[in-house]
């Protein structure tokens, strides 16, 4: 307990950075992975096929490639100079989104036929099926899943901290300087990861039933 | 449902559209490419100093045996995680409490801890109670324990989308529990999520990445490495290029072959109707159509 107390703030700093990446880069991953489903289903074939380049690059690369491109590669490109954490947020999102635009392709193909084929026959343009009849209902039915990628990335943000952002995965090399055992430290780094993943699936319930069947 | 019951066969105005919006799209993406290209020129990526670093042939062997470690490290683990992932399930599905209980504990708790909070357990926690673990054995155990729980949730999620029919029968032949489950249940699950279980081995194939974190020699610490010769110039940029073409053929070799076995397995009508039960998540259990995205 005392190792905890007595190093408080390197683990609110800590645990305060990886919610502030999970959040940004949960924010923009769901934006850029519906966009990409949605080019992925969309009427021109090239589009289709940029997004599926794009899936099966990213989704074939290591997380941590990705953030060693931009985090060590980034600086030396002489391009504006960006902090290690919106690096950090820029990787996370191109990796999650991948994940976000195959889990919505996949809900989409959940939404049965005659709801395509109603709104083709109502006059709806594929933007206005898309945005209005198919993409309400595939949301829904990828809310478990979706949740799944939203949990997976809260673990994904620790990677960051092998680059140089103080965030829940360097506590313990701050904390080894101050002489704190390490096992002790990880072990509360561990619980504090088991609570904020705990409550994300309370979230995730809650939602599910909210919309089940709807 | 296929894509085209999205939008109506393009008449003329939908034709001139769509090429109009394709023109845009080559267009935004050339324009990413030129200017990421461009960049990478002007800050001199593409100088000969950089990239003459790999024209040596021990910086050739090393770049083969770090891939190898890497490779090393994911064939021990995904062995390893597949067993582990098996028997959790078994205790999972098992009909006694007090078997349940604590192994649906133990599977939420390592699908919850970060896998690099759980290498640097195992590798910088470890010694301060007198197990001192190397690199390899952490990355291993860490890869293990994550992915074999994540695995579990797979099989578990492939035995409940079954046919009820497939137990019943079992039992009606007179078989006993463990053989309706290793005999009948647990070979028609995996071949029915055979797709999830090779997402997740390329994920483990991933995931051996962040050894690099606990100092496990593999390819992205040696891209790494390569990154401080400040003799080359620092070619971080170029060796991160190099790394990422290995990853990228080394996957989708992996997601080849899941392609390959997947077309060539046998599917019973059992097997079909799980697959089907999974996509449109009606399992009745709670894991169906929620299944680990393996990221």
């Amino acid at each position: 307990m005392n190792t905890l107390l007595d190093n408080l703030d390197i683990f609110t700093k800590g645990f305060g950075n990886t919610l502030i990446l999970f959040a940004w880069s949960a924010v923009g991953a769901l934006i850029l992975g519906t966009v990409v489903a949605a080019m992925r289903v969309s009427p021109v074939p090239i589009m289709r096929g940029v997004g599926t380049v794009y899936v099966n690059t990213v989704r074939n690369t290591p997380l941590t490639l990705v953030m060693m491109f931009f985090a060590l590669g980034y600086p030396q490109l002489g391009l504006p100079k960006l902090d290690y954490i919106p690096l950090a947020i820029i990787a996370l999102i191109l990796y999650t989104a991948t994940y976000v635009a195959e889990t919505l392709r996949s809900g989409i193909n959940t939404v049965p036929l005659g709801q395509a084929e109603a709104a083709r026959a109502i006059g709806l343009t594929f933007g206005q099926s898309l945005s209005q009849i198919i993409l309400p209902q595939a949301f829904r039915a990828v809310v478990p899943p979706l949740f799944n990628v939203l949990i997976a990335l809260l673990k994904n943000t620790t990677i960051a901290a092998a680059f140089s952002v103080l965030e829940a995965g360097a506590i313990r090399a701050y904390l080894s300087e101050r002489g704190e055992p390490a096992l002790v430290v990880l072990l509360w780094v561990a619980l504090v990861f088991v609570i904020l993943v705990l409550i994300l699936s309370a979230i995730q319930r809650s939602f599910e039933k909210k919309w089940r069947n709807a | 449902m296929a894509t085209s019951v999205l939008f109506d066969a393009p008449g003329p105005k939908a034709k001139t559209r769509n090429a109009i919006l394709a023109v845009v799209t080559v267009l935004v993406v050339l324009g990413i490419i030129a200017f990421v290209v461009v960049q990478l020129g002007k800050s001199g990526q593409f100088d000969s100093k950089k990239w003459s670093i790999f024209t040596y042939p021990l910086v050739q062997k090393s770049f083969a045996t770090a891939a190898l470690a890497t490779l090393k490290a994911f064939g021990v683990a995904a062995v390893l995680s597949l067993v582990l992932g098996f028997l959790l399930a078994l205790g999972r599905l098992s009909d006694h409490a007090w078997l349940r209980g604590p192994v649906t504990w133990i599977v939420e708790l390592f699908r919850a801890v970060p896998l690099l909070v759980l290498m640097m357990l195992f590798y910088y926690g470890l010694p301060t109670v007198g197990f001192k673990l190397t690199p390899f054995t952490a990355v291993v155990v860490s890869l293990t324990l994550y992915n074999g729980s994540v695995l579990s949730e797979v099989f578990r999620a492939g035995v409940n989308a079954l046919p009820k029919g497939q137990k019943e029968a079992g039992f009606a032949v007179g078989l006993r529990k463990g053989q309706v489950m290793t005999s009948i249940l647990l070979p028609q699950a995996v071949k029915a999520m055979l797709p999830a279980i090779i997402a997740q081995l390329v994920v483990i194939l991933k995931d051996t990445a962040i050894g690099f974190v606990i100092t496990y020699q593999e390819l992205l610490y040696y891209v790494k490495y390569l990154g401080s010769q400040v003799n080359f110039g620092n070619p971080i940029i170029p060796g991160a290029m190099v790394g990422a073409v290995i990853y990228i053929g080394m996957c989708l070799v992996l997601s080849g072959i899941a392609k390959y076995a997947e077309h060539k397995i046998n599917k019973s009508p059992a097997i079909a109707k799980a697959q089907e039960n999974l996509a449109v998540g009606v399992a009745g259990d709670e894991t169906a159509g929620g299944l680990p995205p393996g990221v």
